[in-house]
């Protein structure tokens, strides 16, 4: 399966080595005809303004609007799930989301980067591999604030869902292409 | 309601910024107006300070940290990471900068140092800090002071871009030949570099540094962003490169659009075409004070 990685800025270089880890072929996706050629996408951590921004100049937007609307299987951490989402407080006034799954995000809502942290979360949801926790890495993360019904919530820290699934769209507030656990990659890549 | 522990300030945390930043612009800015151009631009981040490098070098005088009150401006004007300046050696406006809230600390040679012998001991921080290097033993120094990022220096404020193209290709040189040197060559690399034989041996294990590298200094168009992509660099400084063109706005992001597409010369032909006159430049050999020189 080719499963592309939104390459415009941020962590996809990370994404891309933990996708080759767990038998994926990563394909770097900056035009829409790189994304024509992807069975999947994983939107990494970055700049969630600095993305957009960049979705639009390389004419991509509409392309991925079009292929989420067909069920392309997405995977978004930090600024790719803040891209995903329905609703987004304290983004910038222009910044346009992707709506693709029942969710409402704050950006930074953990704080500034000296609020950042790293926790053992527990994922739930009846998953096989998962009686260990998974070691989260937060960076100036978003809070997600609501979720819509059909949303299954895989993890949570304290009261806030931060491992989330809708159908083909799976997004985590932290990062886990920043450490050795392959266990959420494995879950995107095969389901996917 | 899960009880969670929580750990701050961890090198996962400060190196995991760093890895957010890749692939992307930071821009110099002395006030919130060129802060919200910048991010209207697509910078991953601004750099808060009253003077850019250029007017830092024509004015002379001692360089310090920004008034607290002009980086809280700057902060309240985005929503992208801020960074600030300490001087080198000066922990005690480290410590102002971490008490605002700034996302990342720049232990600075373009400000006036304050320590002759001394660098910051960053580890005593939970804020993450950048620091310049010129060649891959100061890049290795800073790294075991506890830099969670390095930016080769340039040379800052002259919009030339050969010292940048030095200092990067030193830097990659000496990592391609550590990775190639057998075991016993890797005590006398360690050696040479004045630096641990531990980073040395991580060195030519994984064939990078162990933490991302970016480039500053003399940064001032789309194809100077492409060239040190090019020769390694993961994103982009730009100080005066930007607010001292004719026109900033477009000029910023031709230099976003480059760095993200810095492999595709058609792109950056677009990018590049009608920005205005880049700002003026200056011949090496011509200045008084050479800021890559400061810092050991």
């Amino acid at each position: 399966m080719k499963v592309g990685v939104l390459a415009l800025q941020g962590a996809f270089a990370r994404h891309a080595a933990v996708l080759t880890d767990v038998g994926a072929a990563p394909i770097e996706v900056r035009t829409p005809e790189h994304l024509s050629g992807v069975d999947a996408l994983v939107m990494p951590g970055g700049e969630s303004t600095t993305m957009s921004m960049l979705l639009d100049i390389a004419e991509l937007r509409q392309p991925l609007v079009e292929r989420l609307a067909r069920g392309l299987p997405v995977f978004g951490t930090c600024a790719g799930m803040i891209l995903l989402a329905s609703a987004v407080a304290d983004g910038r006034s222009d910044q346009e989301s992707l709506a693709a799954i029942d969710m409402d995000v704050r950006r930074n809502g953990y704080g500034r980067q000296i609020d950042s942290f790293e926790a053992d979360i527990d994922v739930g949801g009846g998953l096989p591999d998962w009686d260990t926790p998974f070691h989260g890495v937060f960076i100036r993360a978003p809070v997600v604030e609501r979720v819509g019904d059909g949303v299954e919530v895989l993890a949570r820290v304290d009261d806030n869902p931060v491992l989330c699934r809708q159908g083909h769209v799976m997004v985590a507030s932290f990062h886990p292409e920043l450490t050795d656990d392959r266990r959420i990659h494995e879950l995107f890549v095969e389901t996917a | 309601m899960s009880d969670i522990t929580r750990s701050t300030g961890t090198q996962l945390v400060k190196r995991g910024l760093a890895e957010m930043l890749k692939g992307g612009v930071v821009m110099d800015v002395v006030d919130p107006e060129q802060a919200r151009i910048a991010e209207d631009a697509g910078a991953v981040a601004v750099m808060a300070l009253e003077r850019v490098p250029s007017d830092i070098r024509r004015d002379g005088g001692v360089a310090r940290m920004s008034d607290p009150e002009m980086i809280e401006g700057i902060k309240a004007a985005v929503t992208i990471p801020v960074m600030a300046k300490a001087r080198i050696g000066h922990f005690a406006e480290a410590q102002i900068l971490q008490a605002l809230g700034v996302d990342y600390v720049d232990e600075s040679e373009v400000l006036t140092p304050a320590d002759e012998a001394h660098h910051i001991d960053k580890w005593a921080f939970d804020v993450p800090f950048v620091c310049g290097a010129t060649n891959l033993g100061e890049a290795l120094r800073r790294i075991s002071e506890g830099a969670c990022l390095i930016r080769s220096k340039g040379e800052a404020g002259t919009g030339n871009i050969v010292e940048a193209v030095r200092h990067l290709r030193s830097i990659m040189g000496d990592i391609g030949r550590i990775t190639k040197a057998d075991s016993a060559e890797l005590f006398d690399w360690a050696k040479r570099l004045q630096s641990s034989l531990s980073l040395v041996q991580e060195i030519a294990e994984t064939g990078e540094l162990p933490v991302p590298m970016f480039c500053a200094g003399g940064i001032a168009t789309p194809a100077d962003a492409s060239l040190v992509m090019q020769l390694g660099a993961q994103s982009v400084f730009v100080g005066s490169g930007i607010f001292k063109s004719d026109d900033p706005a477009p000029r910023a992001r031709a230099i976003v659009e480059a760095t993200t597409n810095f492999t595709d010369p058609v792109i950056l032909g677009k990018v590049s075409r009608g920005l205005g006159a880049a700002m003026p430049g200056l011949e090496i050999d011509t200045l008084e004070t050479r800021l890559a020189d400061r810092g050991w």
